[in-house]
Order: structure tokens, then sequence, then C-alpha cells
């Protein structure tokens, strides 16, 4: 595929919520429904995500808007505004996880020196399609138990760079960690989540009983 | 090539962030060893697996909720 590289001077156009946020400090709220519109899905799922409660997504979603859109004169236009509203809305769910444990300390640091999942253990072939062998219900119900174990610090790096697709970079920044750790959380977050869905997914004939990663 | 390094590699190759070179050699080691080819199928099926499945809806009622807490706001800001 041919790509036109930029050259140097040439100005990339700019992101299309950047005359929103301008409408937006100019005094126009519909402009700011926009914007809500737009990101409020994925805001939501990453809450979610992160929380695992949905009282508290809700919350989530609801203050990191709201925070935003008072705090929008300090958002400088050198990050997206989305990645700045992500950023946001993970500060405000840290936050509520930590109430929900009640004072347990939650940091993005918790159990990543964890060496689960570092090394595949069940190398067992999947079904080529393990989604047919489930319902919708339970498909979705295997996917969030399986997630939910996961340590907070590898399921915020999963959530933002595989589910919302985010880039590396843009999870590094949003995270506040350096491109080499967003990287190996999400290696082992991946490897963590192949290992507990395998054992849903493999090949079902000759069902080894060796057992899960639990 | 090990399975070590190319677990440490398994990532790059799965973000499509590899050089032509690496990637024959990952291929190479793939073709001789069925645990990294496992591994690396059941990895990209894992993240689109989670990709492809919205695991939460919206609940119904948020954005209403949230639009008029915005404008409560906004009434006293603009
Ligand atoms: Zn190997």
């Amino acid at each position: 595929m041919a790509t036109i590289q930029p050259t140097a001077g040439e100005l990339e156009p700019p992101h299309p919520d950047v005359a929103l946020v301008e409408r937006v400090r100019g005094g126009d709220v519909s402009a700011y429904d926009e914007l809500v519109r737009k990101y409020e899905r994925q805001l939501f799922r990453i809450a979610q995500h992160i929380t695992q409660n949905r009282e508290d997504a809700e919350d989530v979603m609801q203050d990191a808007f709201l925070k935003a859109y008072e705090k929008l004169e300090q958002f400088q236009g050198n990050s997206k505004f989305y990645t700045w509203l992500v950023r946001i809305a993970v500060n405000e769910s840290l936050m509520r996880l930590r109430k929900r444990r009640s004072g347990r300390m939650v940091s993005l640091d918790e159990d990543v020196e964890t060496e689960e999942g570092s090394v595949p253990r069940d190398l067992a072939d999947w079904d080529p399609d393990p989604e047919q062998n489930y319902s919708q219900t339970e498909l979705a119900e295997i996917l969030r138990k399986t997630i939910q174990g996961l340590p907070p610090g590898f399921r915020v790096v999963f959530t933002l760079r595989d589910v919302d697709g985010l880039s590396t970079e843009e999870t590094a920044e949003t995270l506040g960690l350096s491109v080499p750790a967003v990287k190996s959380r999400l290696l082992r977050a991946r490897l963590q989540l192949r290992e507990r869905l395998s054992r849903y997914f493999k090949r079902r004939k000759a069902s080894t009983t060796s057992g899960g990663s639990k | 090539m090990t399975c070590t390094e190319f677990l440490a590699m398994l990532d790059d190759l799965i973000d499509d962030a590899v050089t032509p070179q690496l990637r024959a050699e990952l291929q190479e080691h793939l073709h001789g060893c069925d645990h990294c080819e496992v591994t690396l199928s059941t990895t990209r099926k894992t993240i689109q697996i989670y990709r492809s499945h919205e695991l939460y809806d919206m609940p119904s009622g948020l954005r209403e909720r949230l639009h008029a807490a915005i404008m409560a706001r906004c009434k006293k800001g603009c």
C-alpha cells in the first residue's frame, strides 16, 4: 500500500475533536453533547472493565465527563481529547476500585510481579470455532469472569490496548507508564487470558485433566 | 531461535511490528514448533474474541442523566 510520508513542516490535519472542543470552550454545550455521544460507550466499557462493578462504572462515566467539562481549560491540544478523557476515567475507576476493596491499596503495580502466565502451560489447541460451543450469554459470562481474574494492572493495559484499541504509546501516556512497561504487561495479560480461556475453548475430544491455571 | 526468544517477540508479531527479516525467523521457528504455533493462534483468538464481543451494555438513561448534569453546571458557568 502506498503511504504518503509527511514531509518536514507539513501539518497533520487537526483531529475533528479539536473543533468540537473549541466550540465547547466558546460556550456551545451542544458540542459537548456530541463528544459525549461519540465516546460514552467506550468510556463506560473501560470503566466497567476496570471497576468490575456496574454502579461504579456508571458513576465513573458521569464523573469523568463532568470533570473533563469543567477542566476543559486545562486540556492542552498536544494530546488527543480522547486519551485525555480516558486518563481521567482510568483514574476515577482506580479510585472506585480502591474504595470497594475497603482501603486496600490498588495501584497499577499491584500483582504485576506474579509469574503466572508468563510461560504458556496449557498447550492444547483450541476448537477452530470455540464460540460455537456456547450460547451468547454463556460466552459473555466466560469472558467477563476470565478478565475479572486478571490483576488490575494487567486488566487496565489489556482493556486500553486490545479492547479499546489505543496504541502502545497512547496507553503508556494515558497510564503514566513507560512503553516497555506497557508491553510487558500486555504480553502477560494476553498470555494469562489465553491460559484461562483454554479451559473452555480447547478441543474437546481427548480432554486432558491437568487443569487450568488456577 | 528458542521458544523463549519466540515468546519475547510474540506481541510484536501479533501487532505486526516486526521487520520482514525477523518475521521470517519467527515463521521458521513456527514451522518446527507446535507449542509456539498453538500459543500464537490461541493468543490471537483471545484478543479477537475480546475485541468482537461487547460484554457490557451501557445502561439506558445514563446519557440523559449525564446531559442533565452537564446542563446544570453550564447554567452556572455559561
Ligand atoms: Zn517454540
